[in-house]
């Protein structure tokens, strides 16, 4: 096989994995700004928190169920880093923005900077400030399939983020909540004369974005080998793009937006550079902006009436 | 040649049609009234003209122009001459009477940010004759005297007054009225109907919204009814009072 | 009265304190103009500083260009880049633009450190020429001499002064215009705005350039005192902390900014114990403020009025 072709099958692949974690984070954007109009900067943190609450995972398991196989540590470590979310995402809605609910969009968007600056830093002095490892608990073993090579972790997160995906669209189609969901976002008046309680709904909105975003640091956390306390603030800037990107407020919007970032990113370190990897997100963001601001499954965007 | 045209204007909102080739014209110096049941459609209208909502189809002509205003953003529409009032009052709330009538005379001044800046003479003059106009205006309105107090401190009678003098300092050839004597009592009413009569020998033409029959037929020198986001019937009060269909669109609301 | 703080207090670091507070000062004014006046969000504030302090400092180590010179050159530069920004975001929507910022604030870090050919990477650029100015001097007769400012505060203290002034001059007198007026009303009504003849995208775009300018002052006359800028010192936690002295001091009220700047600039020294807090604490701070006075220390009637008013339908 070429090494041209090779490069590109690599870069994709990398570009696809990230894009996943991206899709994942992108979503709890995507769903809070349908619900509620609001650019959750603090959605970021919690991606980021996630990661921290499956590190911890994994030093709990180590230390009380030492030897027990890396599947069930992994399950465990999902389930307790979007447990922690969930209850970190309900907490913000009910703290912070609450209370914010009447006033204008700018107030809740400075409480959400708030919000996120205060969990960086009371994840730094947590955890430190100093980058933490992640101990390898999957093992490393590579897979061929044709001429790639697939790492056992980058299949685990495309099964998982595909896994979830489905599950949301399944959710918010057939469940009560999740119909309940579509329709406050449609149209809030109109969804409150039904009888939806908006509160329950914008509650439960946060609890599984924030379960998602959760799951997204998981394995971004897993796939890097290594996590830091600032890392929630760029992943989250450009799953935000990544939502723009795909129309914000619409949730295969979101997916396909963060699949497609991610990929950009990947082929445009691989063939660009990598030194200029992060502003490749901004300068999408703003060609978006430019020319679909609606952006690509996105509805009218229109700010009037 | 009619002051405004309007043309077969279609407006969708997702499967809902909002207006239907609603059609318009309105000739210079004239009263025109706008009837129709409930979501006929007559404030979307509106919204399509003043350049809030974008129309699916149809155009927009005013004074006779080649252009069609379909398309031209809320603030260009305004300085060509036609100014609104909402049927929700959207006054500016904690500005006081003068600077919300002044914030209407913005497209009607010349000064720059550099005058401003600098405060060249022309800001000076200009900002006299303002707040002068704005003067003559609230004593039009019966608001002398008020011109230092917050909006939001008026009657709701007031506020509505304030929101008509507001649209009348842009200096339009047409004004737009959306309910403006809706939850008024009689005497307030009439004070109204007066106002819009003096505004009418101004020189200034004007398209109502009215659901307040008593209002709308004397004042107007021609009555347009909507249902469904068309127009059904068009003519003098009169007649539009015997209408078959007219009747029959009211009687099937209740 | 401010004028005399360095006759009273002769602390050097002290004097070095103030007068960074008053750079602060000089951001929170400006930024204020977007934020306070025009209801619009710039979270990468920091990068049209920072674009004024690169330009001055390229435009002193190669072209030896004058402070005196350098500085609306600093602010035309950086308003250009406001423009370009803020045009696409705010023609979409106003909140796009906190992002769209925050974007663009990390761009210009990134490219600052990547374009080491031009800006020394990380390294920054040193040797910027500080400002001159004549003086009057007595050598047996009276005359003028040009004396360049020296590693003491004491002048830049003055300049920073000067500039404060100045600039708080002008905003008062924009905000008692017709333009002042327009702003106010777009934040308390975009729509109904719109349909009163104001052109709404241009006013706030007119405001992103103004406060894009002021930024590009300051980060002239942080160059020149610094004789020294690095990429490091434009991050986005500065955007933010600007940000805060705006919120804190009272959003839409230029002496609130001011007051919210010095606040937030003294405060790390008094709370120099609890360093590692530091950052936590603004963020607290943020929150609480916003949730229990979101028109800030400052905040006027009018502006508390608006922030606690339920959002229009559709806005």
């Amino acid at each position: 096989m070429s090494a041209a072709l090779n490069l590109f099958l690599n870069q994709l692949l990398n570009g696809l994995t990230i894009g996943m974690v991206y899709a994942l984070i992108a979503l709890g954007y995507t769903m809070v700004y349908g619900v509620i109009g609001l650019i959750n900067f603090a959605h970021g943190e919690v991606f980021m928190v996630g990661a921290y609450l499956a590190l911890t995972a994994i030093w709990l398991a180590a230390s009380f169920f030492p030897g027990i196989p890396f599947g069930l540590t992994l399950l465990f470590l999902i389930l307790f880093s979007m447990a922690g979310a969930s209850i970190l995402g309900a907490l913000i809605e009910k703290i912070a923005y609450r209370p914010l609910r009447r006033s204008p969009k700018l107030t809740a968007l400075i409480t959400s900077i708030g919000v996120s600056f205060f969990l960086q830093n009371a994840v730094m002095l947590i955890y430190g400030s100093k980058e933490q490892s992640i101990p390898d608990i999957v093992p490393m073993t590579r897979l061929k399939i044709g001429a790639i090579s697939v790492s056992l972790i980058q299949i685990l997160i495309f099964s998982v983020s595909i896994g979830l995906m489905f599950f949301l669209t399944w959710f918010v189609k057939n469940t009560k909540t999740g119909k309940a969901m579509r329709a406050v976002s449609e149209n809030p008046e109109a969804a409150q004369l039904v009888g939806i309680s908006p509160n329950r709904i914008i509650a439960a909105t946060f609890i599984l974005g924030s379960a998602l975003a959760a799951v997204g640091g998981s394995l971004f956390a897993l796939n890097y080998g290594s996590i830091n306390f600032h890392d929630g603030y760029l992943a989250g800037l450009k799953a935000f793009t990544a939502a723009v990107f795909g129309g914000i407020g619409s949730i295969p919007g979101a997916m396909v937006g963060g699949i497609l970032l991610g990929v950009f990113e990947g082929l445009g370190a691989g063939y660009i550079s990598s030194e200029w990897k992060d502003v490749f997100a901004f300068l999408l963001l703003g060609a978006v902006l430019l020319f679909k601001p609606s952006g690509i499954m996105g509805n009218n965007v229109s700010e009037k009436v | 040649m009619p002051l405004l045209e309007v043309r077969s204007i279609s407006k969708r909102f997702g499967g809902v049609r909002a207006l239907d080739g609603m059609s318009l014209s309105v000739d210079e110096g004239e009263i025109v009234g706008l009837i129709g049941p409930n979501g006929a459609g007559k404030t979307s209208f509106f919204n399509v003209i003043t350049g809030i909502l974008p129309a699916d189809e149809g155009e927009i002509f005013f004074q006779g122009g080649q252009q069609s205003l379909r398309g031209l953003s809320s603030d260009k529409i305004l300085k060509k001459g036609l100014a609104r009032t909402f049927q929700n009052l959207r006054i500016f709330k904690n500005m006081t009477l003068l600077e919300n009538i002044a914030v209407g005379m913005y497209s009607r001044t010349q000064s720059s940010l550099w005058s401003a800046f600098f405060r060249t003479r022309r800001f000076h003059v200009e900002e006299k004759k303002v707040f002068k106009r704005g003067m003559g205006l609230l004593d039009l309105m019966g608001l002398a005297n008020q011109g230092n107090e917050i909006a939001a401190n008026l009657s709701y009678g007031n506020q509505k007054r304030l929101e008509i003098a507001r649209a009348l300092a842009t200096e339009p050839k047409l004004l737009l009225l959306d309910e403006p004597v809706a939850g008024m009592n009689p005497s307030e009413k009439e004070e109204i109907s007066n106002l819009i009569r003096k505004i009418q020998k101004r020189g200034i033409a004007v398209l109502l919204i009215e659901h307040d029959m008593k209002v709308v037929m004397p004042l107007s020198n021609r009555v347009v009814v909507m249902d469904d986001g068309k127009k059904i019937a068009e003519g003098p009060p009169e007649e539009i009072r015997k209408n078959p269909r007219v009747i029959q669109a009211y009687l099937g609301e209740a | 009265m401010l004028a005399l703080f360095p006759l009273l207090d002769r602390n050097a670091y002290h004097l070095d304190l103030a007068t960074g507070v008053g750079i602060y000062v000089i951001l929170a004014m400006g930024l204020n103009v977007v934020v306070g006046f025009a209801g619009l969000l710039n979270l990468g504030y920091a990068a049209f500083f920072a674009i004024g302090a690169y330009v001055y400092a390229l435009l002193s180590l190669h072209a030896h260009t004058p402070f005196w010179i350098g500085l609306p050159i600093s602010g035309v530069v950086a308003m250009g880049f406001g423009f370009v920004i803020g045009l696409p975001a705010i023609r979409v929507r106003g909140d796009y633009l906190a992002i769209t910022t925050l974007g663009f604030g990390e761009i210009v870090r990134i490219a600052f450190n990547n374009l080491s050919a031009w800006t020394g990477g990380p390294n920054g650029l040193l040797g910027i020429e500080r400002p001159k100015i004549w003086a009057p001097t007595w050598k047996g007769h009276f005359g003028f001499e040009l004396i360049s400012f020296g590693v003491s505060a004491l002048p830049y203290f003055y300049l920073v002064l000067v500039l404060i002034a100045v600039i708080a001059f002008f905003l008062f007198r924009l905000m008692d215009s017709k333009f002042g007026r327009a702003l106010v009303a777009i934040r308390e009504d975009e729509l109904a705005a719109s349909c009163m003849g104001i052109p709404v995208v241009q006013i706030k775009l007119c405001a992103f350039g103004i406060s894009s300018f002021i930024a590009g002052l300051a980060g002239c006359v942080f160059a020149a005192k610094q004789t020294i800028v690095t990429p490091d010192s434009f991050d986005f936690i500065l955007s933010v902390l600007i940000l805060a002295m705006v919120v804190l001091g009272g959003m839409g009220n230029i002496w609130g900014a001011a007051l919210g700047a010095v606040v937030l600039g003294f405060l790390p020294e008094i709370l120099r114990e609890f360093a590692a807090y530091r950052m936590l604490i603004f963020g607290v701070l943020m929150i609480l403020v916003m949730i229990f006075r979101p028109q800030g220390i400052l905040g006027g009637q009018l502006i508390r009025r608006e922030l606690t008013r339920p959002i229009k339908e559709g806005s």
